[in-house]
């Protein structure tokens, strides 16, 4: 036995830890909770974060990105002469509709060149399957994995699309990722729809013919050297490409792929900051409570200790090496659980982002830290108790400690116990004996359910968001985005279709918006007065009437300009004449999803000076006629995508129901874990300290269930009076949760729905219950003659 | 003491048709790892209805486990204790509370009070249970304490203590009062104030009273009088003029 190699002090230790594993177990699980959340989040953060890194690198992807609409090819090179650039590269790239079997709409596409050397400087695509296409055949495509597997291509297959208003049957030669796609995006769409959503590459010499744009280019990419100044380039690629219809470059936070994924990087670190203090918080209060009792009934052990010679430091490390024990243990498990959800999470995030590579990695720096902080908050929370070991004389501690003294409570002065029968008043006294206890178990599992409450409330939030911006903000059932920008006459055209009853246009210019120092490039939507296919809704529920003049933010992007109403911020239109001008800022209106600025359409198109134009519509059909119409649209020149209303909302919540539905399990668990070894080891220095009480009471005639009661009241008067406190709590925490967690994408409304506070209460009831069964079990094992036979 | 001699009288006369306990062949045997302790060696013993008796005996002579046996806290490893004619052993595990809780009065050596309720709401505690109790404060007059009713056991000296865990037992106005070193963490003084009390009980309310004790003093106030040594009764000796308690000193 290795006990047998132990110090006989050591030996005690590893006596009094096996006796008391139970709670030794419960508190290492929460420790585990705290350090594999930081583990997990930080490793999968860092896991992602050298993933793209790696990826951005091997694949050369662009660090500036520019469309025009036809540059002549020779532009390259002048580009590529601005200081602070290390290579540029043209493209065609356009947008594509696609008839794809077993979905009615049209399938949007964008559709890339590829050098027809088959090396590109930049953004480099990795052929996963097949090969390029050759440069003789003018109808080989490569086409995205993710919509490979989601129509299930293989190279060999046919694909019909639609090349600038021409129908043309592709071969499908490769199935390949890109670094520029690791989140690929529809444009207006906010999550990946890989059935409705797809990229191709053909050969340049294909897509020159294709789209009439022979000896020349419409997008280039640039990679800048490490000293460039990305404003700077990107100010003079504007210059460059303006005479040629360039719509403003721009970097990569703007780039939506890379965006998003930076989007996600913050949310994972936000959870590093919220959810690990609360875990450690817990075990540092379960730690106290344990050590406390441990050494209150060692009281006499301690002071025959020091009798014999213990130094009062070798006392205290003695109880010291016992909190670094259940401590090492839960950061032990706290490891290895984070390691795995880690690379379970990493994996899942791999699943959603398109990378060709997923390394996980962990750094010995970010085990080091969680350990550090997690051993420190064990100690912190065992100081007290240690220091009462430390401080008691031996004399004094070789007495059994005074008798619990017990007061008139207040409650008895009011009379107000009678109402409770003896049990009751044994609770409520023995509650108030120690009320700092008392309400740090309370305040525990309130904590549990105000864990639960905050994770729970994601889906109340999403459900809300989901509910404003795709029924109550959008009444069309298809929107519908022209190639060129059209003049109003295209609605009477639109309205000729198949099944088609109403339609409203809109306007959308790409410019990049300045508020001082601050520049975001964003399309400015147009939108007609008295429009009710769309909505612009407040989140407080109001629908946003269009000042004539003026531009309307979202709360999202005015944050990220920092304006307010009144301020006047500089617009660059980057379409048509592409004039710069001074708007004022009319209204900030409070949006969930997305950033987004709107103008009177009839006020946008004079600023752009295009005349009355639209760039796109909404409609309202008839579902019965979805095959004529989508026929229709597909293949009319005029039209660049349509997306169904229905078909977005689904793809969104699926992706919601996926990536939450794990977190949410784990947060339950995580949360249970809280309830449980507060409550279980609560109940089990309840009974440690009444154990006589409690056999006594079986003496004189109480039966088991009665005496569980007694001690298990507590509990369930305690969990009963958290809850509320944790439902208060648990909204303040989703507050908190809401702040931390806004990004570009969404921003949670703070909704919290009486069925989450409902839900939160029964995990947290049924985890008590559990625990206090676990006890009960142990009252029914009261040894009843031992008890009597010695005094307290 | 007209009263507690007619009780003994009755006991004589009736013989075993009245008889509280009727002990026969009870062994105890405690398997500690690899031995075994024989804690009661076949005892034979019956104590008639009403009586005051006294177990005398050394430490670990066995008149614990004897006594524990008899309240129901423990289970014989052979023979039988019939309590007015049922026999204990017979009984489950929850029949056995219920004869705890209907007939048994228990006073321990260190009172085992509850701490978080006064004197009164102790007693009441137990009167909850019965199902013809006295009044609290009757059965903390019965011992002295009407003045103490509301003081929680920390507020109380060791006699007033144990006063209470009397006034407990008696509250439910049981058939048997067992009482294991009821004096043991006392001075003499209150001492005899709690045998005041005991001996009060039985002579007002004929409650069968067991006492437990290595003090041989006591024996004297005692009717009956058992001696156990070796976890086998040594002697039993009827004690025909029992003194009073206030006669006693040690």
């Amino acid at each position: 036995m290795v006990i047998r190699w132990l110090a006989i002090l050591d030996r005690k230790l590893v006596r009094d830890l096996w006796h008391i594993r139970g709670q030794v177990l419960a508190i290492a699980l929460v420790i585990a909770a705290g350090v594999a959340t930081m583990v997990m989040a930080t490793g999968t953060h860092r896991s992602l974060d050298e993933t793209r890194a790696a990826y951005y690198d091997r694949y050369r992807f662009a660090d500036i990105f520019a469309y025009a609409n036809r540059a002549p090819e020779g532009m390259v090179g002048r580009l590529a002469e601005i200081p602070g650039v290390a290579r540029a590269e043209s493209r065609i790239v356009d947008t594509v509709l696609m008839d794809m079997p077993g979905i009615v709409e049209p399938v949007r596409g964008q559709v890339l060149s590829l050098p027809e050397d088959g090396v590109a400087a930049l953004n480099a695509i990795v052929l996963r399957r097949g090969r390029l296409p050759s440069t003789h055949q003018p109808d080989e495509v490569v086409v995205s994995e993710a919509f490979a597997e989601a129509h299930d291509l293989l190279p060999g297959d046919a694909l019909h699309a639609n090349l600038n208003g021409r129908r043309r049957d592709l071969t499908v030669v490769g199935v390949a990722l890109s670094p520029e796609f690791i989140y690929a995006i529809a444009p207006g769409d906010f999550v990946p729809d890989d059935r409705r959503f797809g990229i191709l590459w053909m050969g340049r010499d294909a897509l020159e013919a294709a789209y009439d744009l022979d000896g020349a280019f419409n997008n280039v990419s640039l990679a800048i050297t490490r000293t460039a100044v990305e404003e700077d380039v990107i100010r003079a690629v504007d210059d460059i490409l303006r005479p040629y219809g360039g719509i403003g470059a721009f970097g990569r936070d703007d780039h939506p792929s890379h965006a998003f994924i930076d989007g996600e990087l913050e949310e994972l670190e936000a959870l590093t900051t919220v959810v690990p203090p609360i875990f450690l918080a817990v075990a540092a209060f379960l730690l106290n409570l344990v050590t406390g009792r441990l050494i209150d009934t060692e009281r006499e052990q301690i002071g025959l200790m020091k009798a014999f010679g213990f130094t009062s430091a070798g006392v205290g490390w003695h109880y010291v090496k016992l909190v670094l024990v259940i401590a090492v243990l839960g950061i032990g498990i706290g490891f290895a659980g984070g390691y795995f959800t880690g690379r379970g999470l990493t994996a899942l995030y791999g699943g959603f982002f398109r990378f060709p590579f997923l390394h996980f990695s962990l750094d010995t720096a970010t085990f080091a830290a969680a350990g550090l902080i997690s051993l420190a908050a064990a100690m912190a929370g065992a100081l007290m108790a240690v220091r009462r070991a430390i401080a008691l004389q031996p004399a004094v501690a070789m007495r059994p400690p005074p008798p619990a003294s017990y007061k008139r409570t207040i409650l008895d002065r009011l009379y107000l116990t009678w109402a409770f029968g003896s049990e009751g008043r044994m609770v409520l006294r023995h509650m108030l004996r120690w009320p700092l206890r008392s309400s740090l178990t309370a305040l525990g599992i309130a904590l549990s359910t105000a864990l639960l409450i905050s994770t729970l409330f994601f889906l109340d939030a999403m459900d809300e968001m989901l509910e404003l911006f795709f029924f109550d903000n959008q009444r069309q059932d298809v929107t519908v985005s022209f190639t060129l920008p059209t003049e109003d006459a295209a609605a009477a055209d639109l309205l000729h279709l198949p099944g088609v009853h109403a339609v409203e246009l809109f306007r959308s210019v790409p410019a990049r918006l300045i508020n001082g120092p601050l520049r975001e490039r964003m399309g400015i939507t147009g939108r007609d007065p008295g429009a009710t296919l769309t909505l612009i809704t407040d989140v407080d529920g109001f629908d946003v009437e269009l000042p004539s003049d003026g531009i309307v933010l979202n709360d999202a992007l005015a944050d990220d300009l920092d304006a307010r109403v009144g301020d006047l911020l500089t617009v660059e239109i980057l379409d048509g004449r592409q004039p710069t001008l001074t708007v004022p800022v009319s209204l900030v209106v409070r949006e969930y999803v997305g950033r987004a600025a709107y103008m009177d359409r009839t006020a946008l198109n004079r600023l752009v000076g295009d005349g009355q134009v639209a760039s796109g519509a909404y409609l309202i059909v008839d579902s019965d006629q979805h095959d004529a119409l989508f026929y229709d649209l597909t293949h009319s020149p005029a039209v660049e995508g349509v997306s169904r209303r229905r078909a977005s909302f689904e793809t969104f919540q699926q992706l919601i129901d996926q990536s939450m539905g794990t977190t949410v399990i784990v947060y339950i668990a995580f949360a249970s874990l809280i309830a449980i070894g507060v409550v279980y080891n609560s109940a089990r220095i309840s009974l440690s300290e009444r154990a006589r009480e409690l056999a006594s009471m079986r003496v004189l005639g109480f039966y088991r269930r009665e005496v569980a009661v007694l001690l298990l009241g507590e509990l369930a008067a305690l969990t009963l009076i958290a809850i509320p406190i944790g439902c208060v709590m648990g909204y303040y925490l989703a507050s908190l949760m809401v702040q931390e967690f806004g990004n570009d994408v969404f921003r949670l409304p703070l909704i919290v729905e009486t069925s989450t506070y409902a839900y939160a209460a029964i995990v947290v009831i049924l985890a008590s219950l559990f625990s206090g069964a676990l006890v009960a079990r142990r009252v029914a094992r009261l040894d009843l003659i031992a008890v009597l036979k010695t005094r307290d | 003491m007209p009263g507690a001699g007619a009780v003994i009288d009755s006991g004589d006369r009736a013989g075993s048709e009245d008889l509280t306990f009727s002990i026969r062949g009870l062994t105890k045997v405690y398997h500690m790892g690899e031995t075994s302790v024989h804690a009661l060696r076949g005892v034979d013993l019956d104590l008639p209805t009403g009586e005051f008796v006294v177990l005398l005996g050394p430490s670990g002579s066995g008149k614990s486990t004897l006594l524990n046996i008899v309240g129901g806290l423990d289970r014989p490893t052979d023979g039988t204790v019939s309590f007015r004619g049922r026999t204990l052993g017979d009984l489950s595990e929850g029949a056995l509370n219920r004869f705890r809780r209907d007939h048994v009065g228990f006073i321990f050596q260190f009172y085992n009070l509850m701490p978080s309720l006064t004197a009164r709401e102790n007693v009441g505690l137990v009167a909850e249970l019965a199902r013809n109790p006295m009044r609290p404060e009757d059965a903390l007059a019965l011992v002295g304490l009407t003045d103490w009713m509301d003081h929680f056991p920390a507020q109380l000296s060791g006699g007033q203590q144990q006063r209470v865990a009397v006034a407990r037992a008696v509250a439910k106005r049981p058939e048997v009062l067992l009482c294991d070193e009821p004096t043991g963490a006392l001075d003499s003084e209150t001492g005899i104030s709690v045998l005041e009390a005991l001996t009060g009980v039985n002579r007002e309310l004929g409650t069968t009273t067991i006492v437990i004790t290595h003090n041989v003093v006591i024996a004297d106030m005692a009717d009956r009088v058992v001696t156990i040594a070796d976890g086998a009764v040594h002697e039993v000796r009827r004690n025909d003029s029992p003194k009073q308690p206030s006669e006693l000193a040690w």
